[in-house]
């Protein structure tokens, strides 16, 4: 038992105010930064997502120098060096019409490339604005909008490409037409669920009470928290392009001899498997290491946009 | 504040909020009655606080004034107009004029926006408060208004604490000068040392302002603190409304009397000298309610009459009362 001390021996004397500095006022334990800062920050921390975009920074960099730095061109032909192993001045060694292949994969990931960056930011606006007014307004107009989706998507993708290719004739904007009209239904799927369970939220009610308009609702509001699994949706999207243009190239759709994306690479270094098995190596790496990257990147992304798992 | 003489400012009449419910495609239509043909008036520059349990729908007539949700039948007037049929600019102005504050301060604030610019989205919404200077110059004042630092202003929500964050709500309310503010379940997510703290910062921004308060709840003794007059609903009924301090210790619904034994008493003496009224049963599904009182099934004065008929408000000396039998004064 603790001792008791009767009321009246208690004397003010005995007590003294806490100075103020002592005081337990609520404070904040962490430096204010933006949003942006903060995602940055968290970012730079995982390893694997900052080599993977240093690699990406670099294979873009030499896609867009190529023209100037390489002596060769990606369609000259030397027949006096055909099929050559790396050496000094092909690093990568020559295919069947001695051409060098360094080049060609460097002209190959400008194509490559520009269709995953293309596909992926069509993707992300047409996503975005279809699914978010369908999952904002909802009742008939989402129910309309949700079966027009439905009939696009029960066509194959491989069907659309070719169709495409028919009409507009084989060059890379056919191949990423063809990508593009399906494969942005799943971003706006995902976008339309995301909006729906963000529209009952309290904020949304408040700023709809407050008399903020419906596109100032959705974008200012809405999307803008949903950005974080949209983006890394849409980082995902590009190496599923690239995949999905070189599997085209390979079976022998896409764009016309003797321009080369990875897929037609491979699908050249196939014919060449048993006399210089080397060459399908090149394509083959640089089309995983990429989509590898892009995997790595989304993931880091993914991660760095949630404060919640600081 | 007496309610004979001033002038109502919202007028519910025989409101309605009915919600369409059905398991399939092929089932029976349902209604969940919310709000049940409920009407009463809250006057200019006073508290109307509006009480009961979970579910009851005292939050969803509150979210029906500033059309949140829509009235299945019913009038609501602000300033004798009909807030139903306002469109384009006469909305606007009602949006300026009528405020809410929600009840869960986590969700209620747009994490991906500064406080400063939650606090400023009104002003830019109306474009009132003039430049971008002078709205910030405003958020500023807003801020010491509600008792924040200056610098609090580029802070996320997630970095604050509860408390603050209703504070930073109460700030965006008040951001367009409204007259009426709607404040739903504004504490219950809070700890009770700053329940207190911001009940009396809306009792203080009252007197400095003027503003009338739809003040929702479920804590009986809240409401009884800030609250002019008190409405007490039961699934979506109203059963009593009355002033204050006279409803608190006179209640003449059952439901109200056994709401109120309900309230904690601080001194176990005279807690323990008390009756209470002890519930039986679960509150009825509003899917299905009861016939006649919807508080029949539970209530201990029950007779015949109250299963079939569904009582209507009246006055009974001054209150207000939805009850066959009430109990005297």
């Amino acid at each position: 038992m603790e001792k008791k001390i009767p009321m009246e021996e208690l004397d003010n004397s005995w007590f003294e105010p806490l100075p103020d500095e002592e005081r337990n006022l609520e404070f904040v334990a962490m430096e204010s930064k933006t949003y942006l800062q903060d995602a940055c920050s968290r970012f730079r921390k995982n390893r694997l997502a900052l080599i993977s975009l240093v690699f990406l920074a670099c294979m873009i960099f030499l896609a867009i120098v190529v023209p100037i730095v390489s002596p060769y061109s990606y369609d000259e032909q030397n027949l006096n060096a055909v099929n050559l192993l790396p050496c000094a001045s092909h690093l990568l060694g020559t295919d069947k019409f001695g051409r060098d292949i360094l080049t060609r994969l460097m002209y190959g990931a400008r194509i490559s490339l520009s269709v995953g960056f293309m596909a992926a930011v069509m993707n992300l606006i047409i996503g975005v604005v279809y699914g978010g007014i369908s999952g904002y307004v909802g009742g008939k107009t989402d129910m309309i909008m949700m079966r027009i989706i439905d009939c696009i998507y029960s066509i194959p993708s491989m069907l659309y490409v070719i169709l495409i290719m028919l009409v507009l004739g084989s060059n890379m904007y056919s191949v990423l037409l063809g990508i593009c009209v399906s494969s942005w239904i799943g971003m706006a799927r995902q976008v339309r669920t995301q909006i729906q369970t963000l529209k009952q939220q309290e904020f949304a009610l408040a700023a709809y009470v407050i008399g903020a308009g419906n596109a100032r609702i959705l974008f200012q509001h809405l999307i803008v928290n949903s950005m974080g699994p949209i983006i890394v949706d849409a980082t995902m999207m590009v190496p599923e392009a690239i995949f999905t243009e070189a599997f085209l190239a390979f079976i022998g759709i896409g764009i016309s001899l003797p321009q080369a994306s990875w897929g037609t690479l491979c699908n050249e270094a196939r014919q060449m498997l048993q006399i210089a098995p080397i060459q399908i190596a090149w394509p083959t790496a640089a089309i995983c290491l990429t989509v590898l990257a892009f995997n790595f990147i989304g993931d880091g992304i993914g991660e760095a946009l949630d404060p919640r798992k600081k | 504040m007496k309610s004979g003489d001033a002038k109502p400012i919202l007028q519910i009449d025989h409101l309605k909020v009915w919600f369409e419910a059905r398991n399939g495609l092929f089932q029976k239509k349902q209604y969940i009655k919310a709000v049940d043909d409920v009407s009463f008036d809250v006057y200019r520059g006073e508290t109307f606080g509006l009480v009961g349990e979970s579910g009851c729908g005292k939050s969803t007539l509150g979210r029906t004034i500033v059309r949140i949700n829509h009235p299945t039948a019913g009038e609501i007037r602000y300033d004798g107009v009909s807030v139903m049929s306002l469109k384009g600019e006469d909305e606007k102005a009602f949006r300026k004029r009528v405020q809410m504050i929600f009840q869960d301060p986590y969700a209620s604030l747009n994490p991906r926006m500064t406080a400063g610019e939650i606090i400023r989205e009104p002003m830019i919404v109306h474009g009132t408060h003039g430049s971008a200077k002078e709205q910030e110059s405003r958020v500023a004042e807003l801020l010491e208004t509600v008792g924040l630092k200056p610098d609090h202003i580029r802070r996320y929500p997630h970095e604050f604490s509860g408390g603050q964050r209703q504070r930073i709500s109460i700030a965006r309310t008040l951001a367009l000068d409204p007259e009426f503010i709607i404040c739903d379940e504004p504490i219950s997510a809070l700890d009770v040392s700053i329940q207190a703290q911001v009940i009396n910062l809306l009792k203080q921004i009252q007197e400095q302002l003027g503003i009338s308060y739809l003040f929702i709840a479920h804590d009986m003794s809240m409401v009884k603190h800030i609250s002019d007059r008190i409405g007490v609903m039961y699934l979506g009924h109203m059963m009593e409304i009355g002033e204050s301090n006279d409803l608190y210790h006179h209640p003449m619904h059952p439901y109200t009397k056994a709401l109120l034994s309900a309230v904690p008493i601080p001194d176990p003496r005279i807690a323990k000298t008390r009756q209470r009224v002890l519930l039986e049963g679960e509150i009825p599904s509003p899917l299905n309610p009861p016939g006649g009182c919807p508080f029949s099934t539970r209530c201990v004065r029950a007779t015949e009459i109250c299963r079939k008929e569904c009582p209507v408000l009246r006055d009974v000396g001054g209150r207000l009362v939805a009850c066959h039998e009430p109990e005297e004064r």
